[in-house]
């Protein structure tokens, strides 16, 4: 079984939701996502999703855009990431860890090339935003081959229709966006995603997680209690860009953004309490 | 067995490919409405009622047919093929723009959307789009990246008085790539009532489809027009490139006419050797931006690049897929004109027939003015001048370092 199907598997087994922070690789710098995702699973990240940064992140708001440009002018790329992913499988072999990004540094490094390097430095899945089904057979072939895992995403626009096309070959989870927007700048709305959710699992098995909009504990708690899993970005990574632009060490940079994370994982592990 | 004879005018296919380029690469958010409008175009093109409002509002709005003017002094200054000209700058709005959104907002009122968007470069396309909003009555926003805003003001003075609200991109290189990221997340964040006019020949399926349909008048008119003053067709047609919708709606009806030669001329800025220019097809690779596969200027990360050329119009590290496709097959050859080469052909055109060009078109000049003395003086060429030079005599006059 892999990663992924092996943690849900625990957690509905204990009847928990699963929190799934999202960071940026090399925001602010790669030494910090490094320490970061060495120290997520013990602030209570069940799944992590690395985000990898592209110049024209279509489908983010402000908080990621930041966040993209600081990997970036630092040197962050997609085979630096790899490197990221392959130092923390030294240190954990059983956290899923889930690459979010675009295409186009995909098709760049090549899509054979990566399916393999992104399996051999243990990825467990990739979500690639402007990749929707319609495009995303050549990379799911590849990835599926390699055991990796592609996610695909479900949103407010998504009809019964076109829930059967994204779910026909979908696999490890759902990914429920929960607002029409980019991430990070509505506000999720309860009562719409728990609707949206008994849809979406209408028309598959598969662990449902929800993101975009989720900005507070107390909103990752009320999520909790309608999906297996919950995904935190903008707020995250909204607070490292803070203590960065503060200029506060990598120290408190990392107590500061894992304290934040405990709060969140808390409240969602709590949520069923 | 039968074939069909083999075109290269029925792309894209079922699924908006063009060869390898084009497709739908866009959040799954936009993908219904991407769908939605793709059917709704279908219908609308089969509505002998949507084409006569169409051919109606060309004629009475925009004062089409417009001239394809025979530019006897330029040619006789070259002393090589005689030299046609097709007078897109004459059209209401200043440039070929207007043909596409005209086409575009039609069918918002046909999905009955309430709200329009555009993203604009040069500042062209949202003139146009807020013209017809106005003509529509319906509340229009622009992004418009905060470079371009500074180098095309008077266009985006011209936008506010069309109603329209221009809103400043910051992101990024500040420029069109900037403004179309921006406009693409207005569109994800207002899917019920926003239709999104894209003014270039690029985006997801039906964008590029359905922009080159509407831009095919600039080609079917001078086609036909051609034929009537001088009973043949020309040995070369000429239109320049950034994202390539005036030349693709040059192009395409001649694709087929295999004795014509086919050039498209993009922006060298400072030179293709340069790491300022905006010469996609010289110096691009193939890769996914928009929502389409096309050659993008990037770097080895797949990171998109800054475009740089002196007209903001093709200023942008994408081209349209089915450019990209064109370029493969080698039916059309893509040639780059620098900054210097486009300013001299701006003032020759100037002087020598009294026109002032955008410097978009005026890159076109320049590789005719390289490629027309080479030609005998029965042959013949013909230009898409696609918009007028008002906009850009501040950028002039700054680059020959006079102060308005």
């Amino acid at each position: 079984m892999s990663r992924l199907a092996t943690r849900f598997a625990t957690l509905k087994a204990s009847r928990r939701s699963a929190f799934i922070p999202f960071i940026t690789a090399g925001d602010p710098d790669s030494t910090i996502t490094a320490a970061l995702l060495r120290a997520l699973p013990a602030a209570g990240a069940d799944i992590i999703e690395l985000g990898v940064p592209f110049s024209d992140p279509m489908a983010d708001g402000p908080a990621i855009q930041s966040s993209s440009l600081r990997a970036l002018s630092g040197g962050m790329n997609l085979a630096k990431t790899l490197d990221l992913v392959t130092g923390f499988r030294r240190h954990d072999t059983q956290t899923p860890l889930v690459l979010m990004g675009y295409y186009n540094p995909i098709h760049a490094y090549g899509l054979s090339r990566f399916v393999a390097d992104a399996s051999a430095a243990g990825v467990d899945g990739l979500i690639t935003v402007d990749l929707p089904p319609e495009e995303d057979g050549g990379l799911r072939t590849t990835a599926l081959a390699h055991g990796i895992d592609v996610v695909r995403l479900a949103t407010p626009t998504s009809d019964e229709n076109r829930l059967r096309t994204i779910t026909a070959d979908a696999s490890g989870f759902l990914y429920y966006v929960s607002v029409a927007g980019v991430t990070g700048t509505k506000d999720v709305a309860e009562s719409d995603v728990k609707m949206a959710i008994a849809r979406v699992r209408k028309a598959s098995q598969l662990p449902v997680a929800v993101g975009f909009g989720i900005k507070t504990a107390e909103q990752a708690a009320r999520i909790a209690r309608l999906a297996d899993a919950v995904v935190v970005g903008s707020a995250i990574v909204t607070r490292i860009g803070a203590a960065h632009g503060e200029g506060r060490n990598g120290e408190e940079l990392l107590a500061h953004t894992l304290q934040f994370c405990k709060e969140l994982a808390d409240a969602v592990h709590g949520a069923r309490g | 067995m039968t074939r069909l004879p083999n075109s290269l005018r029925a792309g894209p296919d079922a699924s908006g490919h063009f060869g390898v380029y084009g497709g739908r690469y866009v959040a799954e958010t936009l993908m219904p409405l991407v769908v939605d409008l793709e059917a709704a175009y279908r219908a609308a093109r089969a509505d002998e009622g949507f084409a006569v409002e169409l051919r109606g509002l060309l004629k009475n709005y925009v004062g089409r047919v417009n001239p394809l003017y025979f530019a006897e002094r330029l040619s006789a200054h070259l002393g090589g093929a005689k030299i046609y000209l097709k007078r897109e700058d004459l059209n209401h709005t200043g440039a070929h723009k207007i043909n596409n959104c005209l086409g575009q907002i039609l069918l918002a009122r046909r999905m009955g959307k309430r709200r329009i968007i555009a993203e604009t470069g040069a500042g062209q396309h949202g003139v146009a789009t807020a013209t017809v909003a106005a003509r529509f009555g319906l509340p229009c926003v622009v992004y418009m990246g905060e470079v371009d805003i500074e180098r095309q003001k008077p266009n985006v003075f011209r936008m506010q008085l069309l109603g329209a609200e221009v809103r400043a991109v910051t992101s990024g290189s500040r420029t069109l790539k900037d403004a179309m990221n921006e406009a693409m997340r207005d569109w994800v964040a207002n899917v019920d009532d926003t239709f999104y006019i894209i003014g270039s020949a690029a985006g997801p399926h039906p964008y590029p489809e359905m922009v080159r349909d509407f831009q095919c008048v600039i080609g079917n008119e001078t086609r036909a027009q051609i034929l009537d003053q001088e009973g043949r067709l020309p040995d070369l047609v000429v239109a320049c490139v950034g994202g390539g919708s005036n030349a693709i709606g040059m192009f395409h009806p001649f694709l087929d006419d295999e004795k014509v030669a086919i050039h498209g001329v993009e922006a060298a800025g400072e030179g293709i050797d340069s790491p300022h220019h905006a010469a996609t097809m010289a110096r691009g690779v193939p890769g996914v931006l928009h929502g389409s596969r096309s050659y993008l200027l990037q770097d080895a990360d797949g990171q998109i690049t800054e475009a740089h050329s002196i007209s903001a119009g093709l200023d942008y590290p994408g081209v349209g897929p089915e450019h990209s496709y064109l370029r493969d097959v080698g039916r059309v050859q893509y040639h780059s004109i620098t900054d210097h080469e486009a300013l001299e052909a701006f003032m020759l055109l100037c002087r020598l027939e009294g026109i002032i060009p955008a410097l978009e078109p005026a890159h076109a000049i320049a590789h005719v003015l390289k490629v027309a003395p080479k030609m005998a003086p029965s042959d013949i060429i013909v230009v898409a001048l696609s918009g007028r030079g008002d906009k850009d005599v501040f950028s002039v006059a700054a680059a020959l370092g006079e102060s308005l």
